[in-house]
């Protein structure tokens, strides 16, 4: 499991911003091309990442460029100049039906035949972020093999709807979850959106437990400042890790009884809390929090 | 010329003073006794308190060639050494120099005084314009660089003769009793002040706040002080001390710091009786943050903390994390406060706190210090002093003091500045030497000197970034490139002291 819990935009035209992507410990870092570069830098900043991608050789994070929405000018410039210095994928804004990622995908393919790499190199996080996106995201989570994760983008998303962003974030439950349920259908990650206000830390601490609880793996962000909340919120705790093993060690003992159920301090055990058992061993695991052999055997018991 | 043991060109002469070039930070022994002062006698009907700087000046009978200090502590607020050099103008004294414990940016108003040649040495580091511009040779005026150590090392062997000392005391009285945390020019600690209090030949208590007697608390007494000037203003209090220091916002410099706390975890010192030191800045803020995050999660009980002194560790002392203080300068209003009404926190000179010749200065007992720097090398030797340009422009402050003393000296800096890298073949001055520094974290990596093998391996098995300065500095060369070289003529235009008064370095002027 690649471990995404942390996309960190840094804005394509500050090359001062883009040397130090390096040091920060964000797992993905996604240049920015779109929102971030006024339209007088567009060609600036696609250079500047460029280059910067390229002299990254060395990288210990994925990388992946927001462009311009296909919609735009610049989406094909951006393309052009950017594959070549190898990025992990491409986030793709406006995402609003399938048809738009499926065209991104073909632009992808023709680029691969042309650098003459394997197709399905470049990998796509398209963002759903308009009252239609959102209702199409069920199909859009389907529409490329290349998509690892569905992103959410609140800030577009509730332009669209003519509403304001609140801090509490009532008015993007029913979205959030919308999309949560497309993503984990089609067997994807899902990506919360920006929390604006980079000095608020106790808000940004409390919205993504709320996006974790809902089932988000992992969410965008504006400033470095904000990686280590992330990261600590979707830590597993101690005490789940511990009952996590407990688990895992009471269905042990159940297989050898010749049983798949089995009572753990009054409250029973069955495979699909075996799997959330599992989840959280997985996650601890790719955190390098606990060293476990967790094979599918001793998730799922011998056949 | 001479090499000094780290390579460093060192003229056998400078200005009629034979030099005696750095070996290492430990050896060279005092072999004089203590300066010492005329004693005097006192009739209880005679009073001290003078008109005027003019009249002190001239009760203090100087001549031309002698020296004469203030101190510091009102930093870039400070009027009085604009005032008494305008004075020695037109009293039409030459040749004069500022012992003072150090130059700041509101001090450039005497460089017409320079240039007319009122001053022609300053006895210690300077910070800004004056020292850039004798860099440049459009100044001509000697400078020594001193540590806050060396610097009261040098009056305490007689190195350094003041002839008159003007102490500028925000709470006064008639004899010269005198505190720095009373009255609207209060700076705190009068630390640097004491060792001129007890070694310059006449001692001038300068005030803005004159108090019936007694003073109370008593920093500097009426037993030191010879007379006592009342003047309008001493300095602008907005510019004494800041009326708040904060935490740095900025990624990297807070990478750093995460970094560093987690380096001063690694090493094992932070247990019950954990002393610590660390400057103003926001880094070395952000430092202290973490590491009383950390002294709290392990509910670790400190023993003191020292050095300039800020309100973060003001929290500290309050809530139980250190003892005491010990504050040879405040650095901010907080502070300020916390020593007028708190006896656990201590004001304390310049001698106790760093200098090398004493019976054990305050600095020997540190566990760990935060150290800045404008550049580091790959022998781990710092400079503070100079940038990279080659212009001096920074006084050493307590730098090599504490990194002799300390257990662990740790210097935070970012890997570059600007185009330019931090990490140096070699530094362009040696403020401190490699042999003192453990320690070098930047936000993209950290480097360890070659004696703590065990912090190594401790920092690698908690996956902190730990590399070889010398392929570090190829990693940072790789993105910024190999800056061209300054290049500097023959001319010594300062030098820098090592703490017990051998040259380690020396400032070229630079060729333009």
């Amino acid at each position: 499991m690649r471990l995404r819990r942390s996309l960190l935009y840094v804005p394509g035209n500050m090359p001062g911003m883009l040397q130090n992507i390096p040091v920060f410990e964000a797992d993905v870092v996604m240049v920015d091309l779109e929102d971030a570069v006024p339209l007088q830098e567009k060609d600036a900043a696609r250079l500047l990442a460029r280059n910067f991608l390229r002299s990254y050789t060395d990288r210990n994070k994925e990388m992946f460029v927001r462009i311009n929405g296909l919609d735009t000018p610049y989406a094909l410039d951006d393309l052009r100049e950017i594959l070549p210095a190898l990025p992990d994928g491409i986030r793709l804004p406006k995402a609003d039906n399938p048809e738009v990622v499926e065209r991104l995908d073909t632009l992808l393919t023709e680029h691969e035949e042309h650098l003459g790499l394997e197709i399905g190199h470049f990998k796509i996080i398209p963002s759903i972020e308009s009252a239609e996106g959102v209702l199409n995201c069920v199909q859009t989570a389907v529409s490329s093999p290349r998509l690892v994760a569905l992103a959410f983008g609140a800030e577009d998303f509730t332009a669209s709807m003519e509403i304001d962003r609140t801090k509490t974030g009532e008015e993007l439950f029913s979205a959030r979850t919308q999309i949560v349920w497309a993503a984990k259908a089609a067997g994807l990650q899902v990506i919360d959106t920006i929390f604006p206000d980079v000095n608020d830390m106790e808000a940004l601490r409390t919205e993504t437990a709320l996006i974790k609880r809902l089932g988000f793996t992992g969410k965008s962000l504006v400033n470095p400042r904000q990686i280590e909340i992330i990261h600590e919120v979707f830590r597993p705790s101690a005490k789940e890790i511990e009952h996590a093993l407990e688990v895992m060690d009471a269905i042990k003992r159940a297989r050898e009884m010749g049983t798949g159920v089995i009572s753990l301090k009054g409250r029973m055990v069955d495979a699909p809390v075996v799997t959330r058992a599992a989840r959280v061993l997985k996650t601890a695991i790719a955190f390098g929090m606990i060293d476990f052999d967790l094979t599918d055997e001793v998730i799922h018991g011998e056949k | 010329m001479a090499k000094n043991s780290l390579g460093r060109e060192i003229p056998a002469q400078w200005r009629g003073r034979t030099l005696d070039p750095y070996v290492d930070p430990w050896n060279k022994k005092p072999e004089v006794l203590r300066a010492t002062r005329p004693l005097v006698r006192r009739h209880p009907s005679d009073s001290k308190l003078l008109p005027s700087l003019r009249a002190a000046l001239e009760k203090c009978e100087l001549r031309d060639g002698m020296n004469i200090s203030t101190h510091h502590h009102l930093r870039n607020g400070d009027l009085l050494l604009n005032l008494l050099v305008k004075e020695m103008d037109a009293m039409g004294l030459k040749d004069m120099g500022i012992a003072s414990s150090s130059i700041h940016d509101v001090h450039a108003e005497i460089i017409p005084y320079i240039r007319k040649g009122v001053i022609t040495r300053i006895e210690t580091g300077v910070n800004g314009l004056i020292a850039q511009m004798v860099s440049k040779g459009e100044l001509k005026c000697d400078i020594i660089v001193r540590s806050h150590g060396g610097r009261a090392r040098s009056l305490v062997t007689g190195e350094v003769e003041v002839d008159a000392a003007f102490i500028a005391a925000p709470c006064c009285d008639v004899t010269g009793n005198m505190n720095g945390v009373h009255g609207p020019s209060a700076c705190g600690s009068l630390g640097y002040a004491y060792t001129d209090a007890r070694y310059a030949k006449k001692v001038v208590a300068v005030t803005d706040n004159l108090v019936r007697y007694p003073a109370a608390p008593i920093s500097i007494s009426q037993s030191d002080v010879d007379y006592v000037v009342q003047i309008e203003s001493l300095g602008d209090p907005s510019k004494i001390v800041s009326t708040t220091t904060r935490v740095t916002r900025d990624p990297a410099g807070l990478l750093i710091a995460k970094y560093a706390s987690e380096v001063i975890h690694a090493s094992g010192l932070l247990r019950d009786g954990f002393s610590f030191q660390t400057g103003a800045g926001g880094t070395s803020l952000a430092v202290a943050d973490n590491v009383r995050r950390l002294m709290a999660e392990n509910k670790v009980k400190g023993s003191f903390g020292c050095g300039g002194i800020t309100g973060y560790f003001v929290d500290m002392l309050e809530e139980g994390y250190f003892e005491t203080l010990f504050d040879v300068q405040c650095f901010d209003t907080r502070a300020v406060d916390s020593m007028r009404r708190n006896p656990c926190h201590r004001e304390i000179s310049a001698d106790l706190y760093a200098s090398p010749f004493n019976r054990g200065c305050v600095a020997n007992m540190l566990d760990c210090v935060i150290l800045g720097a404008t550049e580091v090398d790959v022998d781990f030797n710092v400079n503070v002093n100079t940038e990279s340009s080659g212009y001096l422009l920074h006084n050493t402050g307590g730098h090599c003091d504490v990194a002799a003393g300390a257990k662990l000296a740790i210097v935070v800096a970012p890997s570059m500045r600007g185009r330019l890298p931090v990490v140096r073949d070699s530094v362009t001055t040696v403020t401190t030497p490699g042999e003192t520094v453990d320690v070098i974290v930047t936000e993209r990596g950290i480097c360890v000197s070659a004696k703590h093998a065990d912090l190594v391996a401790e920092l690698k098995r908690r996956n902190l970034p730990v590399k070889d300065i010398r392929q570090f500095h190829e990693e940072i060369t790789r993105v910024t490139g190999k800056p061209r070289p300054v290049e500097f003529e023959d001319e010594v235009v300062a030098l820098v002291e090592y703490r017990d008064g051998s040259i380690i370095d020396v400032v070229r002027k630079v060729h333009e």
